[in-house]
């Protein structure tokens, strides 16, 4: 009998993540593509950091911010009786580190690509800049939307090192699809594993799959709306 | 009326250079900026706009105050009633045409004045046409259209014409000089084609290296033999 668990469990993290991540994301992007300060060059390599860093780099800090014994995690403790360690909201605070720069970066190389010409011009036809990118902005950038969105979700689908750091692999409660996959090779389970890894294999080549194709399908100019 | 003072360091090709400009131009006017490429003529249009910031300047229409570095005020340019052609029109490559005069349209206006529009500029048959299917000079009618329909105090047109063919030009000075008519526009146009200029203006600023070196009516500026490009 395969235990769904672990998946529904990484599904859900995907999701709420990725949900979570886009909110946060668009005004982030919006912000680096058109602001002039100079500060956003370092607002952009923190960003980025999780692409390179060992995940057990991120996974040993979170863990340390995270803990009650030390500042942010005794506040968070102390004053809302939140706890991130071991926990599925600390996997999620942690994936959102660990897949920001998944979200962030499409979203910020799609505004960069618009001519500078669209955003005035809305303006100057008396648009203000939240209608100017909702109804101009977004729309032309929905390839790196869907970038964005399926990148993060797959990202967070893979992840290992830091979900085990923070999650501690827990049955039921962080013990995702990559960390059951570990632990059944580590029992000799090779059967188990397999199924697991099949699926997530079959699954990422299906998410990139979609995201190929429509992205083929945003690319042709359509001649009638 | 239309007041103008700027001064900006402007970065060309050919270094720094100092934009110092001021003109004034009367209702329903045609005012042309002509001069050679780096002179200053875009931001002239830009600055107008609000798109583009200046170290100091002025800038009023109809008694409205839209620039006054002096008195700290700045309209932005959704404040300020005008209507801009870009170069490359700028047209709103996931609507069709029709969509992208109606985006313009100001909430609760009337949809009457639309219709209108693409009727005067022959956009009838193309009105779910999307942007990239178009040729140049039908991209072009739209943005005019586009441009136009809020009622602007102020219409500006940078080079629009520049890339068709003298045929299709003609017929869009036709449409330029409807429009202007018909709406009782004030506009600023940048142009680099005598003809045109001599058609359409009712003065014109010759500018180089951003001062103004002349200025008047075409006729009398072209009476003078050492205008380049004649």
């Amino acid at each position: 009998m395969t235990d769904w668990q672990p998946l529904w469990l990484s599904f859900r993290l995907a999701f709420v993540t990725t949900v979570i991540l886009l909110a946060l994301s668009l005004p982030l992007a919006y912000w680096l593509a058109y602001s002039r300060l100079r500060i956003k060059a370092v607002v952009e390599a923190l960003i980025s950091l999780p692409m390179v860093l060992p995940p057990s780099v991120l996974g040993f800090y979170l863990l340390i911010a995270f803990s009650p014994s030390h500042g942010p995690g005794r506040f968070l403790d102390k004053y809302f009786d939140i706890r991130l360690v071991f926990t599925f909201p600390g996997l999620v605070v942690a994936s959102l580190f660990y897949s920001l720069p998944f979200m962030v970066n499409p979203l910020l190389s799609g505004f960069k690509s618009l001519p500078p010409a669209l955003r005035e011009a809305s303006y100057t036809l008396g648009k203000s800049k939240r209608t100017t990118l909702i109804k101009i902005l977004l729309p032309n950038i929905r390839p790196s939307l869907l970038t964005g969105i399926v990148l993060s979700f797959a990202h967070t689908i893979g992840e290992f090192g830091v979900v085990l750091m923070i999650g501690g692999n827990i049955p039921g409660q962080t013990r995702v699809a990559s960390l059951a996959i570990f632990d059944e090779m580590e029992s000799m389970n090779y059967s188990a594993a397999n199924k697991y890894a099949l699926i997530l294999f079959l699954l990422s080549f299906c998410i990139l799959l979609v995201v190929y194709l429509a992205n083929h399908y945003f690319s042709k100019p359509q001649p009638l709306s | 009326m239309i007041k103008f003072q700027a001064n900006k360091i402007l970065l060309t090709s050919h270094g720094r250079l100092k934009l110092d400009v001021a003109f004034q131009m009367e209702k329903g006017q045609l005012l042309t900026l002509y001069g050679p490429s780096g002179a200053g003529k875009t931001t002239i249009l830009r600055i107008l706009a609000g798109l583009t910031d200046i170290l100091s300047g002025h800038i009023e229409a109809d008694r409205e105050t839209w620039l006054d570095t002096k008195q700290k005020i700045n309209l932005p340019p959704q404040k300020r009633s005008l209507g801009f052609v870009f170069q490359d029109f700028a047209l709103f490559p996931h609507l069709s045409v029709k969509e992208n005069i109606r985006y313009a349209l100001p909430k609760g206006d009337d949809m009457k004045l639309m219709e209108e529009l693409i009727e005067l500029m022959e956009l009838g048959p193309l009105q779910d046409v999307r942007p990239s299917f178009l040729s140049g000079g039908q991209q072009q009618r739209v943005a005019l259209a586009r441009a136009i329909i809020r009622r602007p105090r102020l219409l500006l047109l940078d080079e629009p014409l520049s890339a068709l063919d003298d045929d299709m030009r003609h017929r869009l000075q036709d449409y330029i000089e409807r429009i202007r008519h018909h709406f009782e526009l004030t506009t600023v146009l940048v142009s680099h084609h005598l003809p045109e200029i001599l058609r359409l203006s009712d003065k014109v600023i010759w500018l180089e290296k951003g001062r103004i070196r002349q200025e008047g009516t075409p006729q009398a500026l072209f009476s003078n033999s050492k205008i380049p490009g004649t």
